[in-house]
This record gives C-alpha cells, sequence and structure tokens, in this order.
C-alpha cells in the first residue's frame, strides 16, 4: 500500500463528498473532476496506463464539460432557494449506508482470502490494440453501434427543436 | 564532434546527476529535466510574443514595440514587470477560490504536454508507450480551465466567451484527434519518440517525412485548421473577439493571473506546433540528408518557431468567422473529411509498396476534397466565384 | 504500512465507499444532473473495482478487467451524453431540473 495510495483515496473521495454535498451545483461538478482526476492516478498506481490517460480524456475532458454545459443551459449555476435535498433524503442515506454496510462487510470477511500483492502485468498499447480486433472485437462493434445510436438520438433531438420553432 | 553537440544537453544532465547517489540520479534527471522545461518554454513565449508584435506591426504597416532596448527586443521584460507589479482585481461576486485556481489548472495542464514531446535526439522527458493519448488528454483538461475562468468571472462576457471557447474546443478536439489517427495506423504506435524515428530515413536527399504521402497531407491540412482553432487562434479567435465580447473569458483577469492565461496560451501553441511538427514534419529529423550534421534538436526548435510565424502569418492575414460558420466548418466538412482520410490510410497500409498507391490514395485524397465541396456548393445554390469591378 | 490485509482490499474499499456516496448522492439530490453526477460516481467506483481485480486477479495479462474497464468508460460517455440531453430536453418542457417537481406524466 504506501503513503501515496491513502493521498489518491482520500482525494478521490473528497471530490466525491464534495460533489453530492457542495450547494452549488456547477461547485458540485468541479468537485466531481476532481474525483475523476483522484481515479485516473488511482488507475495509473494499479500500472494501468492506457485506461488512466482515456479516463483523464473522456471524463475530465468531456463528461465534465458536458456536465457544466447542461448546468448552464438548465440555469442550475444559481444555488436553489428552497434546499438541496429531495423531501425523501433520508431513506435515500439509510439505502446507501445500507448499501456500503454490505460491501464493507463482504470486504473484509474475505479480505484472508484475497490475492497479495504481485509483480506489475506488462501491458503496451500494442497488447491491448490486438486485444482489441481479435478477442474482444464483438463488444467493440457493439460500443460503435451504441455510439453510432446515441449520435442519431442527439441529433434527432436538436432537430425536433429546431421543427417546433418554425 | 557533430554528434557531441548534437548530445550536448543529454550529456550535460548526465554529468550533473553523475554527481548523485545512485538511489537519486533517476528522479534528479527528471527533475532537471521539468527545470529545462518550465525554462525554455516561456523564453520561446517571450520570443513569440514579441515576433507577433513586430510582424503584425509591419502587416499592417506600422513599427511594433520599438522603444524598449534596442529596436525593442526587451519588450517582454518590460510587459513581465508591468504584469507582476500591476493591481490583482477580483471581482466583488466573484466565485474566489474557482477564480484563483483556473490560471494555476491551465498552465500546469499546458506545461504536462511538454513530457512526451520529443525536443531532439533521446531528449524527452518520459517516452510513454501511450504517449499520443498522453498528450490529448492532457490537452483536454484545458478545456475545465477555460470554463473555470468563465463562469466564476461573473461577467456575462467572460461566460459567452468560455462557452464559445469550450464549443469550438470540443468540436475541433475531435478532429484534431482523428487528425492524427492516420499517422498512429501508419506507424502502429502511439508513443511520439516511435512515431519520429518511423519517419528518420531517408530517400535519395528526401526525407520520409509523414507529410509527403497521400494521407499525411491531408492529416496535416486538418491538423493545421484543428489546432488554429484548438489554440484559439485567428481565424478562429471568437472566444477571445475583442470587438465582441471584450476579451472572452479572460476579461475579468489583471495583473499576474492574466500574464498566465496569456503564457498558458502561447505555451499551449507551442506545445501544440510541436506536436504538429513531430507526427507530420518529422520531429527533430533533418529536412535533407545532407543537413544531418545540424543538431537535432536545433531542427525541432526551428520548426515550431516556423510554425509560429506561420500562425502570425494566419493572424495578419484572415478575418474572424461566425460561430455558425466555425461549427458547420468542423462538423459538415472537416470531420467527413478526417473519416475519409482514415479510409484513405488503411488502404495505403494494405496495399504494400509500389507507385500504385500514390496513384489510389491521390485520387482518393483530391476526389474527397472536391466532392465534399461540390455537395456543399450545391446544397446553398452558390455558383462559381464572380467578379465586380468598380469600373464596370 | 499497517491497514488492510492486501493492496486490493483497500482498493475494494475505496471503490465501495465511492459507490455509497454516489448512491447517497443519486437518490438524495433535488437536482437532476447531481443525480446523474451520482450516478457517473457510481459508474467510476465500478471501473476502479475492474482494474483492481484485473491488478491483481490470477491472469492479468488476458486483460478481461482492463477491457471491461476500458469499454465501461466508453458506454459511460454516451449515457452522460443521453443523460444530459434528457435533462436539457425536459427542462425545456416543464422549466425546472427539481425532480420533486417533475411529478406529472403528462408532458
Amino acid at each position: 500500500m504506501g503513503v501515496i495510495f491513502y493521498l489518491l483515496a482520500a482525494l478521490t473521495l473528497a471530490g466525491g463528498l464534495a460533489a453530492v454535498l457542495l450547494k452549488n451545483t456547477v461547485h458540485c461538478a468541479l468537485a466531481l473532476t476532481v474525483a475523476f482526476a483522484g481515479l485516473a492516478l488511482l488507475f495509473l498506481r494499479l500500472d494501468a496506463q492506457f485506461a488512466g490517460f482515456a479516463q483523464i480524456l473522456v471524463y475530465v475532458g468531456a463528461v465534465a464539460i458536458l456536465v457544466v454545459f447542461a448546468i448552464l443551459l438548465t440555469r442550475g449555476s444559481e444555488t436553489p432557494t428552497e434546499g438541496v435535498f429531495s423531501r425523501s433524503w433520508f431513506v435515500g442515506l439509510v439505502i446507501a449506508a445500507a448499501v456500503f454496510a454490505a460491501l464493507g462487510a463482504a470486504i473484509v470477511e474475505s479480505a484472508p482470502a484475497l490475492p497479495g500483492e504481485t509483480a506489475a502485468p506488462s501491458v503496451t498499447v500494442l497488447g491491448i490494440g490486438d486485444a482489441l480486433v481479435t478477442r474482444y472485437v464483438l463488444p467493440l462493434e457493439i460500443v460503435a453501434l451504441l455510439f453510432t445510436a446515441a449520435i442519431i438520438g442527439a441529433v434527432i433531438v436538436a432537430m425536433r427543436e429546431k421543427e417546433r420553432a418554425k | 564532434m557533430s554528434q557531441w553537440v548534437d548530445q550536448i544537453f543529454v550529456l550535460f544532465k548526465n554529468w550533473l546527476v553523475g554527481y548523485l547517489p545512485a538511489g537519486w540520479q533517476g528522479a534528479a534527471g527528471v527533475i532537471l529535466c521539468v527545470i529545462a522545461i518550465i525554462a525554455v518554454y516561456p523564453t520561446l513565449f517571450a520570443i513569440a510574443v514579441l515576433l507577433e508584435r513586430k510582424g503584425l506591426g509591419r502587416m499592417q504597416n506600422r513599427y511594433g514595440p520599438n522603444r524598449v532596448g534596442p529596436f525593442g527586443l526587451l519588450q517582454p521584460v518590460a510587459d513581465g514587470i508591468k504584469a507582476l507589479t500591476k493591481e490583482d482585481v477580483v471581482p466583488l461576486r466573484a466565485d474566489r477560490v474557482v477564480h484563483f485556481l483556473a490560471p494555476i489548472v491551465l498552465v500546469v495542464a499546458v506545461f504536462m504536454l511538454y513530457a512526451v514531446l520529443p525536443m531532439g535526439r533521446h531528449m524527452v522527458l518520459v517516452n510513454l508507450d501511450a504517449g499520443l493519448l498522453f498528450f490529448f488528454a492532457m490537452g483536454a483538461s484545458t478545456e475545465l480551465a477555460v470554463f473555470m475562468a468563465g463562469w466564476s468571472s461573473r461577467n456575462k462576457y467572460s461566460l459567452l466567451g468560455a462557452m464559445r471557447a469550450i464549443a469550438q474546443m470540443i468540436s475541433y478536439e475531435l478532429v484534431l484527434l482523428l487528425s492524427t489517427v492516420v499517422i498512429v495506423m501508419i506507424s502502429g504506435s502511439l508513443s511520439l519518440v516511435t512515431i519520429v524515428d518511423a519517419q528518420n530515413h531517408y530517400t535519395g536527399i528526401f526525407p520520409h517525412w509523414y507529410v509527403f504521402t497521400p494521407w499525411g497531407l491531408a492529416g496535416f491540412l486538418v491538423f493545421v485548421i484543428a489546432s488554429t482553432a484548438e489554440t484559439n487562434r485567428s481565424p478562429f479567435d471568437l472566444p477571445e473577439g475583442e470587438s465582441e465580447i471584450v476579451a472572452g473569458y479572460f476579461t475579468e483577469y489583471s495583473g499576474f493571473k492574466f500574464a498566465l492565461f496569456f503564457l498558458g496560451e502561447y505555451v499551449e501553441m507551442l506545445a501544440i506546433a510541436g506536436l504538429g511538427v513531430t507526427l507530420f514534419l518529422g520531429g527533430w529529423t533533418a529536412p535533407l540528408s545532407v543537413l544531418t550534421w545540424v543538431p537535432s534538436w536545433l531542427w525541432f526548435f526551428a520548426k515550431i518557431m516556423a510554425w509560429i510565424c506561420f500562425f502570425i502569418w494566419l493572424r495578419g492575414t484572415l478575418p474572424r468567422l461566425r460561430q455558425d460558420q466555425l461549427m458547420n466548418f468542423a462538423w459538415k466538412f472537416v470531420l467527413p473529411f478526417t473519416l475519409l482520410n482514415l479510409l484513405v490510410a488503411a488502404i495505403w497500409r494494405f496495399m504494400g509498396g509500389g507507385w500504385l498507391r500514390w496513384v489510389v490514395c491521390s485520387t482518393m485524397v483530391v476526389a474527397a476534397y472536391v466532392g465534399m465541396g461540390r455537395i456543399e456548393m450545391f446544397k446553398r445554390r452558390i455558383g462559381p466565384r464572380t467578379y465586380r469591378y468598380a469600373e464596370e | 504500512m499497517t491497514g488492510f490485509a492486501t493492496p486490493l482490499a483497500g482498493y475494494l474499499l475505496v471503490a465501495a465507499l465511492l459507490f455509497a456516496i454516489g448512491l447517497a448522492g443519486a437518490l438524495t439530490r433535488r437536482n437532476a444532473i447531481l443525480v446523474l453526477i451520482g450516478i457517473e460516481l457510481m459508474l467510476n467506483a465500478a471501473n476502479l473495482n475492474l482494474i483492481a481485480f484485473w491488478r491483481y486477479g490470477p491472469n492479468p495479462q488476458a486483460l478481461t478487467g482492463f477491457m471491461f474497464a476500458i469499454f465501461s468508460i466508453a458506454v459511460a460517455a454516451a449515457e452522460a451524453a443521453v443523460g444530459l440531453g434528457l435533462v436539457i430536453s425536459i427542462y425545456r418542457h416543464t422549466h425546472t431540473t427539481d425532480l420533486d417537481q417533475m411529478n406529472r406524466m403528462k408532458g
């Protein structure tokens, strides 16, 4: 383990906590970015270099920007007057706590049986690319199909607005 | 002798590090390289700003800065002192924390870009296996800094500038990324060092740069357009169009923070120019085989500065685009063209050697360009260009 | 460091905690966009689990968990785009992103 792991874990969890607790919606989105960046660093720590960079590119570069765009387009950047938590917040908190208790108990219980420190696997980008077009070619094609569907969906949503404006 | 000059910085680093105990040498070497990067690029930034002000002045029939030092050469120093001593004004309603963090995030992300750029033979901070991906990941992080600056200022011009900048950067980031994929397809690597090595061959005296192939030329042109837009340079400088929205997302920044934004913008420009040089123009390799005795790092920096001069020339020449023209151009023309270029690169890869692939790939690139231009003309019912003169 | 018996347990605990935080956010916030933020956190926690299991699993050379994480990142990007698009189109209809006020089935 080591100090770096604890620092990164604290950074990630602090970002995540801030993202769900802060009042201002834009601050939440920025805190979310901190959590994403912390996770990317954790991926790097786990020797998953490619996944870490992909995480930064996709989440910090795209998803976080999408979120702030959505916040600005829905006038969400002003702090709401009537509280930020929903009426049923207590139930939600209990459910989340219960889920964490169950997961945590399972992990603590099975901790002695988990495998210990192993040598870092050598993963090259070439190997990843090779695997993507051989063993994982079907999921790759399905993801491509999903993206096409998402793009068409986005265009249709935008086009319908235009027709209404006419 | 020439070999020694070529490796002078590497040898100097090894000599310095050699005095340390063996356990510290790796870390010390990295720190030395980082210090070198942090020292060199702001210097280049000062030179680029001076070049820009002088060059633009000449293009607009005026002198440009000529008061500080001989020929105005010390103008960047004066600018720096001015920026450091100016009052740092933060708007009353601004979000102070985010307002403070935005320039720092930008500058840190921008300097990270240099970690993977090979600036000469054996002169790279880390030769990452996924170097190109790292470069784009860090480049994408700058968008967030732009948003933070624009939103935290509580100024409508800042916010409008930030929205424009992000929309533009996302659109052109896609194009930028796709235009470099052809290089990855042909060279089979994401490591920038490997990509430069693959271009370091000569036929006769001419180099094997990727720009001298049909798909490489198409990719290079797209890359130049997208890099201009990505760095918010004219003619794509809508995010900071002075005549419309003051200075865009950094309107409310003054003093040192403004200087940081200015620095970040130019350093990003240098980094993207460096990436373009590395991918398409052979990085640190010499343009003719008879010139290989010139040190490799000199070629790299000369190519970057030539690229910057090209940017300055563009800024002095072209008028600013409109927002809808910008978006239509990115999504309806450049993006499909880049996707077709991927197909061309794939065909090139599988046709093997010989002259036939030159003919096929060149035809495809030209046909794609002309065809898409014609379709666009037909859709807008634009005829051939006509000229009207005053004498008629 | 003494804390967890194995490094894997540490990563799993972090992921579980992050998942719980995301779940709590998704269940308690009023703003639809913040619910999406909670969902993103949960997806990311799952990714961390996948990568950790890949790293400390019996056969990391097969890249199974790694590929799962890569695909999950890709799918999550599409999910975020579609989800936020839906939120924006709902906002155009009802002029609110407050989930407590979105209680009508009729548009």
